[in-house]
């Protein structure tokens, strides 16, 4: 499980009114999930998951909407949300990074390339988001990839065997 | 093995004979190298001559626990009153173990194969593979491969025009190790925290949605089509001697060896030729200290230990461990040992679902305790409170979490109590700050 990001990051704003996300073609994406699983509630963890993926983080007023769209109570949505660390329930910057650190990769430098990131990106600290809105460096238990220490997730792209002198080169990708 | 090594001579490649091969990643790559015959072969079969193949494989589970595979399947009610489940755990999250990431990477077909076979011989319809959020490149290999499997109707209504119908669905978990425990997994199918729940009722009674559903490991399932297309016998025959440990294990080897990665031997092997000849021994100049034979949540063995033992369920346990996921921990002289068993106590104060007392407060106080001690303030009493801590986190809580975090924390002070000491005495620096 990942930890959690700072709340206090300032990329986005959590106050700023809701545009629904299951509309159209999400919608469509969500109702084709149905027949899948003999409640709507199955639906939670992948509706989530298309929240994230259209707004970057899961927000009060998301949770709301997807509590009306399966039926659901927002109060029972959000003990889920807050259950899974994949979800974020404070916005982060644009590139979200996760660096395992656990034993395994701990005992191949893991620490060491958390420093390099945290210095290459200006996060400075974990969780927090860098000034420029365009990072934020989180550390995470074991990514099932301990061969190829030290693995890290940039949003979506799994990279294997880090080191702190590919870090630089890593980042440049990523706008 | 393939990936990313070619393979050892020492090896016997049969779910990892193409790693490393794209081309195997196709519909047609597989049915070339002979895929979806086994499924074609099963789908002629009874469910009950499944099962009876399956239990004369000897076949284990391959997910932490060994149980066998043949006889799990048999609990499955024979008729089929309500809808019966297929669940494939593809949540590999425990530390050490990378082997079902490189099966999804590699032969998604094998493991689909797998799973239409065990879903036929449970008497399911379904199977929802529920593969870890942090998996995103198995995730899209795994999703292009159903798809083709649909498209070129190995799934559907009519898998391989048996007029069976078989469905996979895949789900995508969100970033908990606690959904790798079988009950877990189905509240968080089932849109819910991912808390274990107690037993009975077992899952075979009633599971993901209420209804009869078998969990399996990736790499169990996986195994399920070579047996069923060359014979039980043959694959009980890869053994060396111990009846009971049959067939082939993908080791992870990760740590301090020259050569990480995963290794397929037939069970009985010796893990010294794992160790030091595919692994290629420690790096130069080092030996090895430790090594933790299962995944992190079996005991620590010493090099000795290590040394002594062949590779197999039994020939791990008598070396006082256990086989676990075979995800091998190896750490070499350099390695302070009081400083990563803290780091696997925090792993499990992190993911603790925290519904047990004693997993809740006891893996946050074992780690406190730990910190204390890096921080150069532990004292003598603190070995009774860990080993005090540890004995009631065994066998007291709802899942084995709890357990799982004893096993390093006890084995780490019987056979490593000098590196605790020199914290304490001050011999050895702080390692953390006081706290
Ligand atoms: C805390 C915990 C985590 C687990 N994680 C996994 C896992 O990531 N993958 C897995 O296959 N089994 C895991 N298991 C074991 C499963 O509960 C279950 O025994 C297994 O999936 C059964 O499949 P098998 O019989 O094929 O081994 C875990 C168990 C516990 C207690
Ligand atoms: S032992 Fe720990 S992880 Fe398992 S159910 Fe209890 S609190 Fe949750
Ligand atoms: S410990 Fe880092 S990937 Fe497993």
């Amino acid at each position: 499980m990942s930890r959690q990001a700072n709340p206090t990051a300032t990329h986005g704003d959590p106050h700023a009114s809701h545009e629904p996300v299951f509309v159209g073609e999400t919608r469509a994406r969500l109702q084709a999930l149905y027949p899948k699983y003999p409640t709507k509630q199955g639906c939670l963890l992948p509706a989530l998951w298309m929240v994230q993926e259209a707004r970057g983080w899961i927000s009060e007023p998301a949770i709301n909407e997807v509590a009306e769209v399966l039926e659901l109570t927002p109060a029972y949505v959000k003990g889920v949300v807050t259950f899974y660390t994949m979800y974020h329930t404070h916005p982060v910057g644009r590139h979200f990074i996760q660096v395992c650190t656990t034993s395994p990769c701990n005992i191949c430098g893991a620490e060491d390339v958390v420093r390099a990131l945290l210095d290459a990106t200006g996060c400075g600290e974990l969780g927090a988001t860098s000034p420029d809105g365009r990072f934020t460096v989180i550390e995470v238990e074991c990514l099932g990839a301990c061969g190829f220490a030290t693995p890290i997730l940039i949003d979506d792209d799994f990279i294997e065997s880090v080191t702190p002198e590919k870090v630089a080169g890593l980042l440049e990708r990523y706008a | 093995m393939g990936y990313p090594h070619p393979s050892h001579p020492k090896e016997t490649v049969v779910l990892s004979r193409y790693f490393g091969d794209a081309d195997a990643r196709t519909y047609d790559g597989w049915v070339q190298r002979g895929g979806y015959e086994g499924l074609r072969k099963a789908l002629g079969m009874t469910r009950e001559a499944i099962v009876e193949e399956v239990k004369a494989s000897g076949l284990r589970g391959r997910g932490g626990a060994g149980f066998p595979t043949g006889l799990k399947w048999s609990f499955m009610p024979k008729e089929v009153v309500k809808p019966h489940y297929l669940v494939c755990n593809a949540d590999e999250s425990e530390p050490g173990t990378f082997k079902d990431r490189e099966i999804m990477r590699w032969t998604p077909h094998g493991l689909i194969e797998g799973c239409a076979i065990a879903a036929h011989a449970i008497g399911a319809e379904r199977c929802y593979i529920y593969i870890r959020g942090e998996f995103t490149e198995p995730w899209k290999v795994m999703t292009a491969a159903v798809e083709e499997a649909y498209a070129r109707g190995a799934l559907g209504a009519n898998a391989l025009g048996s007029g069976r119908r078989i469905d996979m669905v895949l789900h995508r978990g969100a970033g908990a190790y606690i959904c790798g425990e079988e009950t877990a997994m189905m509240n968080s199918l089932e849109g819910r925290r991912g808390n274990p729940r107690i037993k009975p009722p077992y899952p075979a009674v009633a599971g993901v949605f209420g209804v009869p559903t078998t969990v399996n490991n990736v790499e169990t399932l996986a195994a399920v089509p070579p047996i069923i297309t060359r014979g039980a016998a043959w694959y009980k025959s890869l053994c060396l001697g111990n009846p009971k440990s049959t067939g082939t294990k993908l080791i992870s080897v990760c740590g301090h060896v020259q050569r990480p990665g995963n290794y397929e031997v037939t069970m009985g092997t010796p893990f010294r030729d794992i160790l030091y000849d595919m692994a290629g021994g420690p790096k130069p100049g080092r030996t090895f200290k430790a090594i933790i034979p299962g995944g992190s949540s079996v005991p620590i063995m010493t090099r000795e230990e290590a040394e002594a033992a062949v590779f197999d369920y039994e020939g791990i346990a008598e070396q006082g461990s256990l086989l676990g996921s075979a995800g091998c921990i190896v750490m070499d002289d350099t390695t302070d040992m009081v400083y990563q068993i803290c780091r696997l106590a925090r792993f499990y104060a992190h993911e603790s679902c925290a519904q047990c007392t004693q997993c809740r407060e006891g893996t946050a106080w074992t780690t406190r305790i730990l910190e204390r001690i890096l921080a150069g303030r532990g004292k003598q009493e603190d070995f009774q409170l860990l080993l005090d801590l540890s004995e009631n986190m065994t066998g007291k809580t709802i899942c084995v979490l709890s357990d799982s975090c004893a096993a390093p924390v006890v084995s780490g002070i019987q056979k490593f109590r000098g590196e605790f000491e020199a914290y304490m005495t001050g011999a050895r620096e702080p390692a953390m700050a006081a706290v």
